[in-house]
């Protein structure tokens, strides 16, 4: 279990994090999400011991942690670039962590390690070891080849080799699906989420795509500007970001935002007819695309502009009285109204998100929160 | 309307490329080379109007002359002292350099243009401030050991020290020419290796040299031996402004015969062998290199 506690870190003048804390459970595949910038991987180098805080506490299974090196920490990584060494082989790559730990200098040593015995027997357990790695990951034809003959993904299955080779107390990897291409970054995530209940140990992986943290992990912590903007399940987030920049960034439709002027609590102009109600002057609905749809009762009127047909269904792409667009889904099988047509559409008032416009922090008078 | 076939327009394109640059290689290196060449079989003098083929008599003569056995030995002793300490302190220098930027990046910039300063400097120019150094009763070398106790050394007269002296001076040299290669081959090697290196378990400086920094300064290596090894070879300077070969050809070098039976006594022959001899040990290290090294370096 992995434990942050109000962790800063400031680099000169400028401060990255400010104050972070957050806890990895025990066997818990725990994702750092946010954009490029965010401090989500300074965060992952603390955690690992690769970095240092400027002030707060990191606790490991309970102890603080914060003056042991990552080797001390026995954490293992996996980096974006892979980080492998270029002059080892697969197997030496794999084996290093082992050698490091296991052998002393002089066993290590190219000409006395093969000499003295005691190495020669280490060795050996070593490369049983690397064999049965290489054998969970595919890589036993590779175990010969040098890095710069291996493909991407190759490369990123000798990365995690070297982390599975030991049995560290936590994995932690750092963006290591972004450099593969889409369809083997799809593939790599079942191999991940095999690879975490096989070790059952807490997994935290740095990422910026939200679908790779909404489909592999139990915890997604969303980071913004160093701060933790939200944490929890995937489906919490989904269904209640306490924040616009969270709802807009969580699902692969992007939402519908409007903003909206309230007069006397009630909402104006085309959203008039929805049963929200707020204090503020001015709120942020948010409208997930697969929650809007044309129904002939519908409260809200549109003109349809274009449709676009996905087989399972169409995306509705429609213009409101005001001109601004809006988006809605209809089943696949439906015959929504010609381009041009005028269409209502009806939405799903438990589902409706209100943000406040100023600060786009959720605002506790949304329907959804009465109706939940 | 096209008047040749593609694959004769870029034929031509590429002969229109390459060819200025092959033919300059032809007229000033590989003509030049086969005109010494057979000059060396020849008793030229400059100036003469006509010379006979002697076969490998000067090559014959070098070998066995004691004078021409000398300027040879002496120059792959140079050389075998040069290299592994310039290399070596190059590297020590740029590494410490290259922490120290970290820290202090100002005096590591300092420190590393003063390095670099006898590279940059006129090596005749600063042979002269050589001289004043070592002179044997002025000098601030011997003031030095005579202030800390030591007898004063005739540095560049004495005829087991002198060869050593050239070659410090051609250490100090060189140093910041490899630093300064050392130090781009340092700023090459990404973070990432340092920090899987960290929690692989090597932590002290001592291991994270071995597993990243020095098998990743393989090319660099590779390149700066070849380079320091043939500037080694041409050692001329020093040896013409400090000590013109002496004492009694205690400090002659291939180079420096060369020059003297060249230009001083006129034997254009004599010194086309010379020359021929020099261009073979610096191709041979050459190949060397390259077929030892290259089997254990991995380029990226």
């Amino acid at each position: 279990m992995m434990e942050l506690r109000d962790i800063r870190r400031r680099f000169g003048k400028t401060d990255i994090l400010h104050g972070i804390s957050l806890r990895v459970p025990e066997g818990s595949f725990t994702s750092l999400l946010g954009p490029s910038g965010c401090g989500k991987s300074t965060t992952l180098k603390i955690m690992a011991g690769l970095d240092h805080a400027t002030a707060g506490q990191v606790l490991l299974n309970g102890e603080d942690v914060a003056e042991r090196t990552a080797a001390e920490r026995n954490v293992a990584m996996v980096f974006q670039s892979y980080a492998l060494y270029p002059h080892m082989t697969v197997a030496q790559n794999i084996a290093l962590p082992l050698t490091m730990r296991e052998m002393n200098r002089v066993e290590r040593l190219p000409l006395a390690g093969r000499l003295l015995p005691t190495a020669r027997a280490k060795r050996q357990g070593q490369a049983r070891r690397v064999a049965d790695v290489a054998e969970v990951l595919g890589l036993q034809t590779l175990l010969a080849r040098k890095p710069s003959e291996l493909s991407g993904g190759q490369k990123q299955r000798v990365a995690l080799g070297r982390a599975l080779v030991r049995d560290p107390s936590i994995f932690l990897l750092d963006e290591p699906l972004s450099n593969l291409d889409a369809k083997l970054r799809v593939e790599m995530r079942s191999e991940l989420t095999a690879l975490h209940r096989r070790t059952g140990r807490p997994f935290v992986y740095v990422t910026h795509d939200q679908a790779e943290a909404m489909s592999l992990s139990d915890q997604v912590i969303v980071m913004m500007e160093g701060r933790i903007v939200q944490a929890g399940p995937p489906k919490e987030l989904y269904e209640r970001p306490n924040h616009r920049d969270i709802a807009g960034f969580v699902g692969s439709h992007p939402i519908n935002f409007f903003d909206v002027d309230l007069e006397r609590g009630r909402p104006t102009g085309p959203f008039h007819a929805l049963p929200v109600t707020g204090q503020a002057e001015r709120i942020t609905l948010g409208l997930r695309v697969e929650d809007v749809w044309p129904d002939a009762e519908g409260q809200i009127e549109a003109r349809t502009e274009r449709l676009e047909y996905l087989g399972n269904e169409i995306l509705v792409h429609a213009v409101l009285a005001d001109g601004r667009p809006i988006r809605a889904t209809a089943p696949g099988h439906a015959v929504p109204a010609e381009p041009g047509a005028p269409i209502r559409l009806a939405c799903a008032v438990a589902r409706l998100h209100v943000f406040d416009s100023e600060s786009g922090v959720r605002l506790a008078g949304g329907t959804q929160d009465a109706a939940a | 309307m096209t008047l040749f076939r593609r694959s004769t327009r870029e034929a031509l394109t590429d002969l229109w490329l390459a060819g200025p640059a092959v033919a300059a290689m032809a007229v000033l290196i590989v003509i030049p080379v086969v005109l010494v060449a057979a000059m060396s079989f020849t008793d030229y003098q400059f100036g003469a109007r006509r010379f006979d083929w002697v076969g490998w008599e000067n090559y014959v003569e070098l070998l066995t002359d004691p004078i021409g056995r000398r300027a040879i030995s002496n120059t792959l002793l140079y050389v075998a002292i040069v290299i592994p300490f310039s290399m070596g302190l190059g590297l020590l220098v740029a590494l410490g350099l290259h922490r120290m930027a970290l820290w202090a990046p100002r005096l590591s910039n300092s420190l590393r243009a003063a390095y670099f300063l006898p590279v940059a400097a006129t090596l005749v120019a600063m042979a002269v401030a050589w001289q004043m150094v070592l002179h044997p009763s002025l000098g601030l070398m011997n003031a030095f050991l005579r202030g800390i106790g030591f007898a004063g050394q005739n540095w560049l007269s004495d005829q087991d020290l002198v060869l050593y002296t050239l070659a410090a001076i051609g250490i100090w040299q060189s140093v910041g020419y490899t630093m300064v290669l050392y130090l781009a081959g340092l700023s090459a090697i990404p973070a990432d290796l340092y920090q899987a290196a960290a929690v692989d378990g090597a932590e002290r400086g001592w291991e994270r040299f071995w597993v990243v920094t020095w098998p990743m300064l393989g090319p660099t290596t590779l390149f700066v031996t070849v380079i320091t090894a043939t500037n080694a070879f041409r050692v001329f300077e020093t040896v013409a402004t400090l000590t013109r070969g002496g004492p009694a050809f205690a400090s002659d070098t291939l180079v420096y015969a060369l020059y003297r039976e060249g230009f001083v006594y006129f034997k254009a022959g004599y010194a086309s062998a010379i020359t021929m001899v020099f261009f073979v040990f610096v191709l041979v290290i050459t190949l060397l290199k390259f077929r030892l090294l290259e089997r254990r370096v991995h380029y990226r």
